[in-house]
């Protein structure tokens, strides 16, 4: 701490507006850790304007009065990383809710602290390295089997490093010290880090491994990469959390960190019940053991949520910094946006588009930048995939959030209230979502997929495009004016999105696709497409063409588990069901 | 208690008092005035020298000799067992002319958040006998679930019959109404009141009113009221409680009032900018907690301007609420009673309150597949308009029926009309018998054999 010895750490309050407050007679820098009031509550430095100190209260602030004492912690908001982490439940600055239960009930009353992680918790660490071993910032030093996943204990990246005097195999605390260097430096499992700034790394890689999340329009036609970013608007009830939650559950990243910013209680709820309960389809064991969770409801402190992302994207770096492929879901940023400008507002700051803060861009950028697949300082590889959902109010994709998200983010899924009116799940788009990460995954898909999934996947965009094409003169003329040919286009289009497309996150069997199973599917609704367009050449009518029976089994596949058997029969049935019409 | 006579300015609803002792935020408030009425308000903002205090009637009569007391706590509302069957004012005043409410309690207004760790699960299906409702958009206990509707709509019958016929199948234990009326009509809260009593609902109900003359500050604290009040006969004295808000349109719009009042910046179409959470702390006022008997349900009731449902009120509570019901012009049009709409219309916790062990195996199914078909039938109403029926194909044409009988037979119903869930999926299937079979794409084979009007008459004959 640079601080001389006259710093004033204690001060006085001066006025009370909501959740912002202002203090005199204590000397403080931006972003430090204050407790205001008798009842010590939690607030951060956001202002500083001469004498008067702004602080922004994480709690309510009912009752509290000018003249009420405040002391400056000196630290920054951080968040205590280290075994235990995992399968826990916070709200947004990082306070277990499970011990905020047992310490006050049911409801989250104030003026209570809760370190994040377990302190009393005997952990059995392994060393993996040893003395005499020169390790510097980031090096990992041994390993504590935290769930099914082993948390790799590091040197702390703002260590200077050194060698190891000593380190032992045992069971500690995340205060023990499990290793001495040389100079005296004690390293515990512990690491504390300021929420707002990005945990450092050796060097960014370029994004060419696809996220697999099973999801088959995500998958199959606009994959993220693992270390990037995606955003899901959607108008409320376009099923936007079912999409994000079947993500949580579904993709291949190691370390799932679920973000609930200023969202539904219930909804909440329905997670924290749901992930425990939830079968790890890799491993067997409950998914909760690899997931991080922060609920910061939508009447819990608006102050909280705004750090409710930090929070959690700290999170996610510090597993990413062990080599693990992190995926983190922000639902919502529009809540967090709206949390900036509420505190902005409280402020009297000058408002920027629609009452949203001038740098409300920066910090959106700023979060999203925290992504990426990276070389750790250890030397390994790990990546954070960042997913926010943004809420645009009305649907309307032109407000700030969205458009400034938009800049920032490579893949787009374009919910639409619409779709899922109809009950076309998930209702995602496909005119209008793009995924800029196409071209760094070609090759992905040639050696992993096909050589034939790249072609397949720009013919079935094709179709698509071709039949919101044709739709238009359909809806002005009907069906029976188009051409034979584009007929079938139409009932391919159907195919697409009927088998393809929509899938069913609530069925056992649909809820995850495999990309073989993918391709597969996509391959077969080609095979009819080719077989059609052969059948209307040698005179076939697109009346005969679409009442093909055996293709109105394909949707039954999404539900079977194996189901090669089922689908060779369709196509053997497919390819006789034309030979007749053709001998006929 | 110390006075002062230090009020400096007067602005709409705000007061700004000087010099005084260190006041606490949010504290609650009395102000004198010279014929000795006591007006009540709230501390907005406290400092060393200014404090802005919101007063929650009219301002009229106080002046700048008016006494200032500020009572040193936060508002609370005393809560009773004998508050059931009471009328009190939308400032928690007796109305009915009975007597005092006895307090067991005196709660905190506001509420703190219910820890999201210690919510339960919602998963009691309530029937509200209202097909559109339990069929497809389905109501669970703890749900809140608004109202979206435009003026000249029969909203309020709606809520009157949900709050009739609410209950939950196989359970015996009653529902208690809590009703809050913010802004409404002396006629509409008659309406409310007539019907309360004609059906004894009245003694199983606690009632909040704030009419249209009453002053508008106050209508930012009754549903507050109303809501510490149905906490404490939930969570404390074990009730299921059903609370009906009506008219949120008029909150918000106090809302705006005060903002304006307090200069502050807008947010879009001048409503404040922190109105999701001020909604947020009302909405998220629903739910069920772990080991705890009662519950609280919530139906707010909102009127969308213009009938627009992108206008910030309907759109800030669709996204804090868990799902909506939205009651359509057309179809009222069309004389159709309960003009509900459900293409708009959905419910977040359907899926956890319905199918087998709740409601029935096939209810998600028939669900969908209703949905979609009167999407399909109601898309091509368009194109009818353009081309002519006889231009459609014989496919087209059994789902723009579809679209017809839906609306006539599945939507509308009476007033009084109670169905089951086992009639409404029934009167689903009768509809759905209406499609050739191999339209049915989101209902398995085996359910429809089961199910099916076809199969079943098959199989009773």
């Amino acid at each position: 701490m640079k601080k001389g010895t006259e710093s004033r750490t204690q001060g006085v309050l001066k006025r009370i507006s909501g959740p912002v407050v202002t203090a005199v007679g204590l000397d403080a820098h931006m972003y430090d850790v204050v407790k205001i009031g008798h009842e010590e509550l939690m607030g951060e430095v956001i202002k500083i304007q001469g004498e008067n100190i702004i602080i922004q209260v994480y709690e309510d602030t009912a009752g509290i009065r000018p003249g009420e004492p405040v002391e400056n912690t000196g630290l920054s908001l951080a968040v205590e990383l280290g075994p235990g982490l995992l399968t826990s439940i916070y709200d947004g600055i990082q306070r277990p809710l499970e011990v905020l239960v047992e310490k006050m009930g049911d409801f989250i009353e104030r003026g209570v602290s809760a370190p994040g992680l377990s302190h009393e918790k005997k952990w059995e660490f392994v060393p993996t390295a040893k003395a005499g071993d020169v390790v510097k910032a980031g090096d990992v030093l041994g390993t504590v089997q935290e769930t099914n996943i082993v948390h790799k204990v590091m040197v702390p990246p703002n260590s200077k490093g050194g060698t190891i005097k000593k380190i032992a195999a045992g069971s500690f605390t995340v205060d023990e010290t499990v290793c001495t260097l040389e100079d005296g430096t004690e390293i515990t499992m512990l690491q504390r880090w300021p929420v707002r700034v990005p945990r450092p790394t050796k060097e960014k890689l370029n994004p060419d491994i696809p996220l697999i999340t099973g999801q088959r329009i995500l998958d199959g036609l606009f994959p993220i990469a693992k270390g990037g970013t995606a955003a899901i608007p959607g108008p409320f009830g376009s099923g936007k959390t079912v999409t994000q939650q079947q993500l949580a559950k579904w993709s291949d990243a190691e370390i799932v960190v679920y973000i609930g910013c200023g969202e539904r209680g219930n909804e909440m709820t329905e997670v924290l019940t749901e992930f425990p309960e939830l079968e790890d389809p890799k491993t067997g064991k409950p998914l909760m053991e690899r997931t991080v969770l922060i609920a910061n409801t939508s009447n819990m402190p608006v102050a909280a949520r705004e750090a409710s992302v930090y929070t959690g994207i700290t999170i996610a770096e510090y597993f990413r910094d062990m080599g693990y492929d992190v995926s983190l879901m922000a639902d919502s940023t529009s809540r967090w946006a709206e949390a900036m400008r509420e505190i902005s507002s409280r402020l009297e700051e000058m408002p920027g588009e629609e009452g949203y803060p001038a740098y409300l861009a920066a910090r959106l950028s700023e979060f999203y930048e925290r992504a990426g697949r990276v070389v750790t300082l250890n030397g390994v590889e790990g990546s954070v995939s960042v997913i926010g959902a943004v809420s645009p109010p009305g649907g309307d994709f032109s407000e700030p959030v969205t458009q400034n998200t938009l800049r920032i983010v490579k893949v787009f899924w374009a919910l639409d209230a619409k779709l899922s009116q109809r009950r076309h799940f998930p209702a995602i788009n496909w005119l209008d979502s793009y995924s800029l990460y196409l071209d760094s995954l070609t090759e992905w898909y040639d050696t992993e997929v096909s050589p034939e999934w790249n072609p397949l996947r720009a013919w079935a965009m094709a179709i698509l495009q071709k039949e919101a094409e044709l739709q238009e003169i359909v809806q002005l003329v009907g069906s029976d004016a188009l051409p034979d040919e584009e007929q079938i286009t139409i009932e391919v289009a159907r195919l697409i999105r009927e088998v393809f497309l929509q899938q069913n996150a609530y069925d056992a069997v649909d809820t995850y696709c495999s990309m073989s199973k993918q391709y597969d599917m996509m391959k077969a609704i080609r095979a009819y497409a080719d077989l059609a367009r052969v059948a209307q050449a040698s005179g076939a009518t697109p009346q005969q063409i679409v009442t093909v029976k055996s293709k109105n089994d394909l949707p039954q596949i999404k539900f079977i588990k194996d189901y090669e058997p089922a689908l060779e029969k369709i196509l053997k049935d497919m390819e006789a069901e034309f030979d007749a019409m053709r001998a006929a | 208690m110390k006075e002062y006579r230090t009020i400096t300015q007067i602005a709409g609803p705000l007061v700004f008092v000087e010099k005084t002792e260190p006041v606490g935020y949010s504290e609650l408030v009395n102000i004198v005035t010279a014929d000795g009425t006591v007006k009540r308000g709230q501390v907005l903002d406290t400092s060393d020298d200014i404090v802005v205090v919101q007063v929650f009637e009219t301002t009229a009569g106080i002046g700048r000799d008016s006494g200032v007391r500020f009572t040193g706590e936060t508002i609370k509302m005393p809560v009773g067992k004998d508050m059931l069957g009471r009328i009190l004012s939308g400032g928690g005043k007796p109305i009915d002319g009975g007597p005092e409410i006895v307090p067991e309690k005196r709660l905190e207004i506001t509420g703190a958040a219910i820890n999201p760790y210690a919510r339960a699960s919602p998963e009691d299906f309530i029937q509200t006998g209202i097909s559109t409702i339990d069929g497809t958009n389905t109501l669970v206990r703890g749900q809140k679930l608004p109202i979206f509707s435009g003026s000249g709509l029969p909203h309020n019958d709606v809520a009157l019959q949900i709050a009739r016929q609410a209950k939950v199948p196989g359970s015996t234990e009653e529902f208690a109404v809590v009703f809050a009326a913010m802004g409404i009509t002396r006629e509409e809260a008659n309406y409310f009141m007539a019907d309360f009593e004609k059906t004894g609902a009245l003694e199983r109900s606690v009632v909040f009113l704030n009419l249209a003359d009453d002053p508008a500050v106050e209508r930012t604290i009754t549903p507050r009221l109303a809501l510490t009040t149905a906490e404490y006969l939930a969570f404390e004295l074990g009730y299921h409680v059903l609370v009906i808000l009506t008219d949120m349109t008029n909150y918000c719009e106090a809302l705006r009032q005060i903002g304006a009042a307090r200069e502050e910046v807008p947010g879009r179409r001048g409503y404040p900018g922190y109105m999701y959470t001020d909604l947020a702390g009302i909405y998220e006022r629903a739910g069920i907690i772990k080991g705890v008997k009662g519950s609280v349900t919530q139906i707010p009731i909102l009127t969308m301007p213009g009938d627009d449902i992108t206008h910030p009120i309907p759109d800030l509570t669709g996204y804090i609420t868990e799902g909506q019901i939205v009651v359509n012009r057309e179809l009222h049009r069309k004389g159709i009673y309960a003009p509900i709409n459900v293409l708009p219309s959905l419910s977040r916790l359907m899926n956890l309150g319905i199918g087998e062990g709740h409601t029935r195996e096939d209810h998600k199914k028939v669900s969908d597949q209703l949905y979609a078909a009167y999407a399909e039938g109601n898309d091509l109403r368009g194109l009818v308009a353009i081309v002519g029926k006889d231009a459609l194909s014989e496919r087209d044409q059994t789902f723009l029926e579809f679209a017809d009988l839906f609306e006539d037979q599945f939507v509308r119903q009476g007033l009084y009309e109670d169905r089951s869930i086992e009639e409404t999926l029934d009167l689903g299937w009768k509809l759905l018998a209406t499609l050739p079979e191999e339209q049915l794409v989101r209902i398995d084979r085996e359910l429809i054999q089961k199910y099916h009007p076809k199969y079943r008459k098959a199989a009773q004959g």
